[in-house]
């Protein structure tokens, strides 16, 4: 048995509540997560017309304070914090020095000075945390992991602020922008209403106690909210053009690479900007492309990327077929020199090869909220 | 709780036969199509294509993930359900209703080695 196996598996906050649903569970970064209630396909449509709900509790929560609090997470983190205010958030990665990627994370900035909040992917906690804690090495400011004493419910789709407005009575739901959040209140804890989300669809990220996390899950219940799992936040995030640590980024797979350069800024030193300006200079062999194929057989993650004589140029990331767009697409990282718009590929899947070409990552028309 | 037809064989991997004199009609189980999900896309063989007994002649693809056919008797395929191209989710909704292909069987033989409606019921622990 592989030690993966072996390791207990870890529940968060709303595991009862997934049972009483009838979920199918499987285990995702530690924990026994809802792979879906009703079907994928079904809760992918909610969140695209109307509204949906996520337990995405099993995310990390780590906290930097103190003097150099600024300092530090400008340090480590590739897009710049200085000069955004308290109530916003901001996306971008951690990074080795070699380029590669440590985690891709959220960092909010919180309304008291040199508080920040990093929000982390499941199953990178304790690497995050051991780096952080190695990183911050002679900064004054302190690190802490509550990841365990926070629960977080991602409510998305279109009608996610009504929802937030009018089921749970947060009416600061609508002065909030894209990437914005506000601190208020539930049964006197803290919650952190986060407009932020991982489906390209409008949304909001509630973090607060696990036991107000399922009060707060069982109401949208009964609101009608529906169920999602983490099935369909794969097959949203992916039309929606935003990659999955662990597929379109790694250790290996560094943001240039990733077409993710945008959330890397030069003008500031942090880990791993040396590496990162070598490839955005065009030192670096592969890139992530989308890639459109003209069949509704699916690419799946290792299928082999070709040229039309056979030669292998590169590898599915994720692929599916679209449920919004009702077409076979993938995430690939290929040749850079295969990568250009409209570029001729070739995906095998199976005993056949499927001809394609390069297309835009973001595949789907986002609504964020403006 | 799944379906399970009396009269039929089952495999292991979930195929249901029905044999029609030395045509075999090979499906998959309700329990195959309530396990995969959604099922978007059914990679068919084509027709005169030869099948083995225990090996994959086509696949299932659910959202989430593909699945391979696995023939449950060996012979040469004489008809296809192509109306499963264009419909793949006929399997979701009737698994033994929506055929997949039909094989001319070389050792009907081979049906014997397959479960009952009793067998396969143990098997799925229904």
């Amino acid at each position: 048995m592989s030690e993966e196996i072996t390791q207990a598996l870890q529940q968060t906050c709303l595991y009862q509540e997934h049972l009483a649903l009838g979920a199918k569970m499987s285990p995702f970064a530690g924990f026994m997560m809802p792979i879906q209630y009703s079907s994928i396909t079904q809760e992918h449509l909610a969140v695209r017309q109307k509204v949906g709900m996520f337990d995405v509790s099993h995310m990390g929560e780590i906290f930097v304070e103190g003097p150099q609090a600024e300092e530090f997470v400008n340090w480590i983190f590739t897009n710049e914090i200085r000069g955004f205010q308290g109530g916003k958030v901001l996306y971008g990665m951690m990074c080795y020095p070699e380029g590669g990627v440590v985690d891709d994370l959220l960092v909010y900035r919180e309304f008291e000075p040199e508080h920040f909040l990093l929000v982390v992917n499941a199953a990178n906690i304790d690497k995050d945390f051991a780096w952080i804690r190695e990183k911050v090495k002679g900064f004054n400011c302190t690190v802490r992991n509550e990841s365990p004493d926070w629960g977080q419910i991602a409510v998305q789709g279109p009608e996610a602020e009504k929802t937030v407005m009018e089921v749970l009575g947060y009416k600061e739901a609508a002065n909030l922008g894209f990437y914005e959040y506000c601190n208020v209140e539930y049964k006197g804890k803290r919650l952190i209403l986060s407009r932020t989300g991982y489906t390209g669809e409008d949304g909001f990220e509630l973090y607060t106690t696990p036991e107000n996390t399922v009060e707060i899950w069982k109401r949208l219940l009964a609101a009608g909210v529906e169920p999602c799992g983490l099935g369909c936040r794969d097959t949203l995030r992916f039309e929606a053009g935003l990659p999955l640590y662990g597929d379109e980024l790694s250790a290996d797979i560094s943001p240039v690479m990733a077409g993710l350069g945008m959330f890397c800024k030069y003008d500031k030193d942090f880990i791993g900007k040396e590496a990162l300006l070598d490839q955005k200079a065009g030192n670096v062999a592969k890139k992530l492309v989308g890639i459109e194929i003209e069949d509704k057989a699916i690419p799946r993650a290792g299928y082999p990327v070709e040229l039309e004589d056979g030669t292998e140029v590169g590898v599915v990331t994720t692929g599916y077929h679209s449920i919004s767009l009702d077409k076979s697409i993938c995430f690939a990282l290929v040749n850079k020199d295969c990568s250009a718009l409209d570029t001729p590929l070739w995906v095998r899947i199976r005993k056949k090869t499927f001809p394609g070409k390069v297309v835009k990552k973001r595949f789907y028309q986002t609504n964020y909220k403006k | 709780m799944s379906k399970i037809l009396e009269g039929l064989k089952y495999s292991e991997s979930h195929e249901w036969v029905k044999a029609e004199g030395d045509i075999a009609v090979v499906g998959v189980s309700d329990f195959a199509q309530e396990e995969m999900g959604d099922i978007t896309y059914v990679d068919l063989p084509e027709v005169d294509d030869e099948v083995t007994a225990g090996e994959e002649f086509g696949a299932l693809e659910s959202v989430k993930a593909s699945s391979d056919l696995i023939s449950p008797v060996s012979g040469t395929v004489v008809e296809v359900n192509a109306d499963l191209e264009d419909a793949p989710e006929k399997v979701n909704e009737d698994a033994f209703g929506n055929w997949i292909i039909k094989v001319k069987m070389s050792d009907p033989s081979e049906l014997d080695a397959l479960l009952d409606a009793a067998a396969y019921k143990a098997l799925i622990g229904e």
